[in-house]
């Protein structure tokens, strides 16, 4: 008999459980889903949870409108064949209603006016529990984030104020207003999830594997040419073999040179790389020692 | 590859954090960016050597205050195993969040200061780690660079430490010599402690075994939420989905469900499009049944010759972490495994001294972060098992119903005389 599962396989225990105190303790649960690979686990992990059943709540997309066309094609697939319902909530739509203002310049981002597109979808959708892809490898703020994280009726996240989180009782009691975030994969890390992906055989968007993509060098990160963003006159283009690391808002997310081509070569890569994720593909959270902190207190994923 | 769950418990001045940010550089987990930014802030702050510390402080007002305020979770692996290791700060006040920490823990990490010897902290956190039933207790003696690694002072300082924990219910104790700073014993064997000849720190931590730590005896496991598909393909499919508990369920196993009292066997268990021939904790699975019962969350699948004790008066041992202190008489909302209900406070018995573990009676109330024996009066039974036989079954958190918050969290101990 054996008795101990594997790292995989328990945290894979340990999501669906989550999943399941969600869809029994919320009326409104949403899945946050950006096409991403930590959605994507997240989504299989879902599947999973309420097979043969569907999956009891629906996926939201907050949508800045500068998306890879290949991570659009993946989401509308996926979406169709989990026969699930799919919420766009549109940074575009926030700006035109005058809930935002764009930022200008040439490293102008919509990253953090996405807070308030999310927030606002939230209200009017009266979503009670939205599930994330945050994992507390990722980041140190996000190192001291629960499973289940409270959010105040501003949808703003006090992280000196958090209630105790033991064994595996969450507590999602809330009032009318305030909303539970719900962490699934607080403890994977980024090659658990490789993984996981390879042993589930969990699709990805294309992106993810070595392609050749037109790109240029900006503060040491390769962006890729795109409608969004504006080159300056210094910064070089050219064709390389890349692939990327995380999925964002494609003005700001940067790929990686690499030649892996299949999930088995990117845990190579993966395991072999001495660059956080986020600190190597993403402008966003280069802002500041605080930067990820400062935005999720606001509301950010 | 196996997982293992430990807590870490001290306080700065311990080396604590410098001994996770040693562990995590040797084992090539810190990032070349993450330990520049570091190296940059040591500079800034005028520090001689790269301040590990540096690398868990994760919140502003922690770098700012230069202490660990919360419960930050890290991790590493190597080869072997991966770690989650649970990193709680060590002061008095903390106690709710090393309680946070313990909670999942398989393993508890203490670090005492070679130069200082057991302290009020060190006794604290093992009383802790004890009451949490973590299972096996390592402790650093830490900074042995600054007694010139003397044999004598570790041997003293195991030998006062073990006196202490000899009152306690540990069942695996391992003393450590090590320099986190230096990283001597760390990872490898170090040549300023010839005298030493158990493990390294690492390989303890990957060699530790902690198979028989989980309850594979009495078969628990809590309905959760109840599948049914309502489809063409699974018309008739209602599955009980929950996570083992404890103990194994295989298809055809007789069960009987509480609180109803009826039985049936199990059909099948299903995990995905898989069907399994058992399940064991920590599996998340979903249980059929051979005959149609009502079943629903927060009801228990058992085996008939082996069931929790069903009661409304239940004893235990609460450690409490809010500023509104527990006081007798008080109604709060309980969540017990997949079950809730409203408990009232029947008596507070004693609260217990963390450091010295005396009995403390006559109280009228328990503030922040103390720790005290209670006895619960529930508004429907729960279905428990002693704390110290299944950590699942015989733990409950206690939440305000005017704030929401988790107030309390406790352990059982049996069931209470009825008032």
């Amino acid at each position: 008999m054996a008795t101990q599962l594997s790292n995989l396989a328990e945290l894979e225990a340990e999501s669906i459980h989550i999943f399941r105190e969600v869809a029994a303790e919320f009326e409104r649960p949403v899945l946050l889903f950006s096409g991403g690979k930590d959605s994507a686990v997240m989504l299989r992990l879902a599947e999973k949870a309420f097979w043969p059943a569907r999956i009891p709540f629906s996926l939201m997309h907050v949508d800045t409108g500068h998306n890879f066309d290949e991570v659009l094609d993946y989401r509308d697939r996926r979406v169709s064949e989990l026969g699930v319902t799919l919420v766009v909530a549109s940074v575009q739509e926030s700006i035109d209603a005058g809930r935002v203002v764009e930022e200008t310049g040439p490293r102008a981002s919509r990253n953090r006016l996405q807070t308030t597109t999310l927030l606002d979808a939230i209200t009017s959708n009266r979503f009670d529990a939205v599930f994330g892809g945050g994992r507390r490898d990722e980041e140190k703020a996000r190192a001291k984030e629960r499973v289940f994280s409270f959010r105040d009726e501003f949808g703003q996240w006090d992280p000196k104020n958090q209630r105790p989180e033991l064994w595996n009782l969450y507590n999602g009691r809330h009032k009318q207003g305030e909303h539970i975030r719900i962490f699934p994969l607080s403890n994977w890390t980024e090659l658990d999830i490789w993984q996981y992906v390879a042993d589930d055989k969990v699709e990805l968007p294309s992106i993810y594997y070595a392609h050749q993509r037109e790109v240029f060098e900006r503060d040491g990160m390769l962006i890729a040419v795109n409608p969004f963003v504006t080159i300056a006159d210094d910064e070089v283009v050219e064709t390389r073999t890349v692939r990327f690391r995380t999925v964002g808002d494609a003005s700001c997310t940067g790929a990686v040179e690499s030649g892996a081509t299949t999930v088995e070569e990117v845990i190579l890569e993966v395991a072999a790389a001495r660059i956080t994720e986020r600190g190597a593909t993403r402008a966003d959270d280069r802002i500041s020692e605080a930067g990820m902190e400062d935005r999720k207190r606001e509301g950010y994923f | 590859m196996e997982m293992l769950r430990f807590a870490t418990a001290g306080s700065v001045d311990d080396g604590k954090s410098t001994l996770i940010g040693r562990l995590l550089l040797e084992t090539k987990q810190i990032f070349e960016d993450q330990l520049e930014a570091v190296e940059r802030t040591s500079q800034d702050r005028g520090f001689d050597y790269t301040n590990l510390a540096l690398l868990t402080d994760g919140l502003r007002s922690e770098r700012e205050q230069g202490i660990t305020i919360d419960v930050a979770y890290r991790y590493f692996a190597t080869p072997r195993r991966k770690f989650i290791i649970a990193d709680t700060p060590g002061h008095t006040q903390y106690t709710r969040n090393m309680v946070t920490g313990a909670s999942t823990a398989d393993l508890a990490l203490v670090l005492i200061d070679a130069r200082k010897g057991v302290l009020e902290q060190s006794r604290r956190h093992s009383v802790i780690a004890s009451l949490l039933r973590v299972n096996h207790l390592v402790l650093c003696v830490n900074k042995m660079d600054l007694v010139d690694f003397d044999e004598e002072r570790f041997e003293e300082i195991c030998a006062e430490f073990s006196e202490f924990a000899g009152k306690l219910d540990i069942d695996d104790l391992t003393f450590i010599p090590v320099s986190a700073l230096n990283g001597d014993n760390i990872v490898t064997h170090s040549p300023n402690t010839p005298w030493y000849e158990g493990s390294t720190l690492l390989h303890h931590l990957e060699h530790v075994y902690t198979g028989s730590d989980r309850n594979f005896i009495d078969a628990r496991f809590p309905v959760q939420y109840v599948i049914r598909p309502m489809s063409h393909d699974y018309h008739d499919y209602r599955g009980y989905a929950g996570e083992v508990a404890s103990g194994t369920f295989r298809p055809g196993d007789e069960v009987l469900v509480l609180p109803s009292g009826f039985t049936s066997r199990i059909a099948g268990i299903d995990m995905y499009e898989e069907s399994l021939s058992e399940a064991f904790p920590p599996m998340s699975v979903s249980i059929r049944l051979e005959d149609e019962i009502d079943i629903s969350r927060g009801d228990m699948i058992c085996r008939p010759n082996n069931l929790p004790t069903t009661t409304q008066d239940v004893d235990a041992m609460v450690c409490w972490f809010n500023e509104r202190p527990l006081q007798e008489g008080n109604i709060y909302s309980i969540k017990h495994t997949s079950r809730s209900v409203r408990a009232k406070v029947s008596t507070l018995n004693y609260r217990l001294n963390v450091n010295t573990l005396h009995r403390e009676e006559g109280q009228s109330k328990l503030e922040m972060n103390e720790i005290g024996r209670i006895s619960l009066r529930t508004t429907a039974p729960l279905f428990v098992d002693e704390y110290r036989r299944n950590r699942t079954t015989g733990s409950l958190i206690i939440i305000d119903e005017a704030t929401s918050e988790t107030v309390g969290a406790a352990m059982v101990l049996g069931t209470a005389a009825t008032p």
